[in-house]
């Protein structure tokens, strides 16, 4: 039973771990007033790059860097189209999400003789109790990306509620004309929030590759960038709000692979459904009133009121 | 000079157009930067669409499918609502579908019709669903449709795998009665006849080598139906109305909820159509074990957008991805450049498609530059 349990909060925590990472890059760019749909795209790439960077260089910890790079290059246009070309932020999140995938597997067949897949990655990130443990420990070894992950939420929520940046990037993404006329430079507010969504982002798709799987393939980033995305929604833009509904997202999905391994014969298929199934439940009876950021979503142009 | 220059940058369509152009132009880039000569690679992609006509023939199937659901998303966006759900839509119809077309053995004039009406029913039902949340409890379609789309995932992989679809030894499920296939001439082209006349007529009978059908010839149906619904009749001002300014519509007694929920049931429809069409008239007839999605759905999204959510774009713009998809194995059979670079392409298009929203603007600018001028 102990040991049944230490697994699920184990797997529960590794599932976790690239939701954070994409929902916290969702808050902050929400907050500042960019919508960005496009995560699932930024996390293909992060997690390409960080396998490939984590395979050739075997430095998991260069790959991590590199996944936040490039992934804060890809936001960076997404942040152009969407704060100095004012374009509709859906289409331009959309044109990411299409371009993610074509850009990571177009490389990786470059960078591993016409492959889609990445070759295994040695070095994984380490473990937090090491190689060494077993048991109850081993259940409950988690990568230290999965602290980081933590830490990452508990930062956000102090920068967005405890300093004066925070205070910015909430009046940029509610009132920007207001923000303007106070001497807030709301174009750059949202670049750096964008960019920074989209670092968040890569380190998310190499969570995956150089911890959960330890390899790139094409269905390594399968969802996880939109699952993100309705945590943001679950949990009201904020922080820890959005870190607690990863962990349930996490929870459902080593529900899965805990119950799958059990002598109850439920057809995989269907189970697999759960962490879905789960989450529309969830916004049915809690959601309610989630309201985003007043200005999330709209081009903010000088002078129009 | 600047008046003409002004009444072209205004026009939607010469913001696609340059999309597209500078689309392949990044693709040119990256070709070149990955040592390939991408006039060459070109070359194959025109040549993988237009070679033959059995190309052609295949170009078609390929965009038809993209064009419906492309369908299915601009109808939605005109209403305020981005259905990413065109994908499980899809998947659902074709599930429908696929269970009728086995169950079922009517003659071809009942069967086919049952066929479809299924395909639409299920996308309509699934649609109905993400449009009943956002009407009763506020939540965003965006999320329900994605999440609904792994579960259709799923529940495509459960039925494909159980009594009495499965056929063994495969990863899916039977083919449908050959009562349900739309397939054109579907009989007649493996008659001895047939064979003389494919071999004397070059054009049609190499057309009659692909698994040529109906569906394109609905789904341009559909596009010129859905402008017409859409602005000529009063439903369809209502529900543009909604989309325009939901307060204004609701203060003139049009029902924002009702909207909604109408709307995503005729989303889901069209998407469970394309679907349907699909089993109907392309070869396996039948729904497999999927590991990740197939994209009928998410092309439908970029086509929708690069034709500026216009349902006659819609058809235009499939064709494009269509040839696009199909042609870009040729990229890599010929060149062997990675096909990725047509998913690159598409990408990059859709992202100049919503850069050029600047367009307009730079018009007025140019406009104002000429009253200062004159």
């Amino acid at each position: 039973m102990l040991n049944t349990l230490s697994l699920l909060i184990g797997i529960t925590l590794m599932y976790s771990t690239p939701f954070v990472f994409g929902a916290l890059g969702g808050v902050i760019s929400e907050r500042s007033g960019v919508m960005n749909i496009g995560i699932e795209g930024m996390m293909t790439v992060g997690a390409f790059i960080g396998a490939m960077t984590g395979y050739y260089t075997e430095s998991p910890l260069y790959g991590v860097i590199s996944a936040a790079l490039v992934g804060g290059l890809i936001a960076a246009l997404h942040a152009m189209a969407a704060i100095t070309f004012k374009a509709d932020q859906t289409i331009s999140g959309c044109a990411v999400n299409l371009l993610g995938p074509g850009l990571a597997l177009f490389f990786c067949r470059l960078a591993f003789d016409g492959a889609t897949m990445s070759m295994p990655v040695e070095n994984k990130i380490p473990k937090i109790f090491g190689n060494k443990v077993t048991g109850l420990l081993a259940n409950l070894n988690v990568s230290v990306i999965t602290i980081v992950a933590l830490a990452a939420a508990v930062g956000m929520w102090f920068l967005l509620y405890r300093t004066k940046w925070g205070l910015r990037i909430c009046a940029v993404g509610e009132q920007p004309a207001a923000a303007d006329t106070l001497g807030i430079n709301v174009y750059k507010t949202r670049y750096i929030c964008v960019i920074v969504s989209g670092m968040l982002a890569g380190i998310a798709g190499a969570s995956i590759t150089l911890d959960v799987m330890a390899q790139f393939t094409p269905t390594a980033v399968a969802g996880q960038g939109f699952i993100a995305l309705a945590a943001v929604i679950f949990g009201k833009w904020k922080p820890m709000g959005a870190y607690f509904a990863c962990l349930i997202f996490g929870f459902a999905q080593a529900l899965t692979v805990v119950l799958g391994g059990g002598s109850v014969a439920i057809p995989s298929a269907l189970l697999a459904m759960l962490p879905y199934v789960l989450t529309i439940v969830i916004l049915i009876l809690f959601v309610g009133k989630s309201v985003a950021p007043k200005a999330d979503g709209i081009a903010y142009e000088k002078g129009k009121r | 000079m600047n008046r003409t220059m002004e009444k072209l940058l205004k026009k939607p369509i010469t913001a696609t157009i340059v999309s597209i152009i500078l689309g392949f132009i990044v693709a040119a880039l990256i070709l070149t930067a990955a040592g390939y000569n991408p006039l060459e690679a070109f070359g194959a992609l025109l040549r993988g669409t237009m070679g033959r006509p059995k190309y052609v023939a295949n170009v078609l199937i390929k965009g038809t499918p993209i064009i419906i659901t492309g369908l299915s998303i601009a109808f939605a966006y005109k209403m305020g609502l981005f259905n990413i759900g065109a994908e499980g839509q899809y998947i659902v119809g074709s599930i429908a579908a696929t269970i009728v077309g086995i169950l079922c053995d009517f003659p071809p004039a009942i069967q086919i019709p049952l066929i479809i009406i299924a395909g639409m029913a299920a996308g309509a039902l699934y649609g109905g669903i993400a449009g009943y949340l956002k009407a009763r409890f506020g939540i965003n379609e965006v999320i329900t449709t994605i999440m609904l789309n792994w579960i259709a995932l799923y529940l495509c992989n459960f039925i494909s795998q159980i009594a009495p679809f499965y056929k063994t030894g495969t990863t899916g499920t039977y083919a449908i009665n050959e009562s349900g296939f739309t397939v054109l001439f579907s009989k007649w082209k493996t008659s001895e006849a047939a064979a003389d006349f494919i071999a004397g007529h070059p054009l049609i009978g190499d057309m009659m080598r692909t698994d040529f059908n109906i569906g394109i010839f609905v789904a341009v149906l559909l596009a010129v139906g859905i402008t017409f619904f859409l602005n000529y009749t009063a439903k369809g001002y209502e529900l543009r109305a909604v989309g325009f300014n939901k307060e204004g519509a609701e203060f003139a007694g049009i029902s924002v909820k009702k909207n909604i929920i109408h709307t995503m049931l005729i989303a889901g429809a069209l998407a469970g159509l394309a679907a349907a069409l699909n089993i109907t008239g392309i070869n396996p007839h039948n729904i497999s074990h999927l590991a990740m999605f197939e994209q009928n759905g998410m092309n439908g999204i970029a086509v929708a957008f690069i034709a500026g959510g216009s349902p006659i774009g819609c058809i235009f713009s499939g064709l494009l991805f269509g040839g696009l998809l199909y042609g870009g194995q040729s990229i890599q059979y010929e060149v062997g450049a990675p096909s990725e670079i047509i998913n690159i392409m598409i990408g990059t298009i859709v992202f100049f498609v919503a850069l050029t929203k600047i367009l307009p603007t730079l018009a007025e600018y140019l406009a104002k530059r000429g009253e200062t001028n004159a």
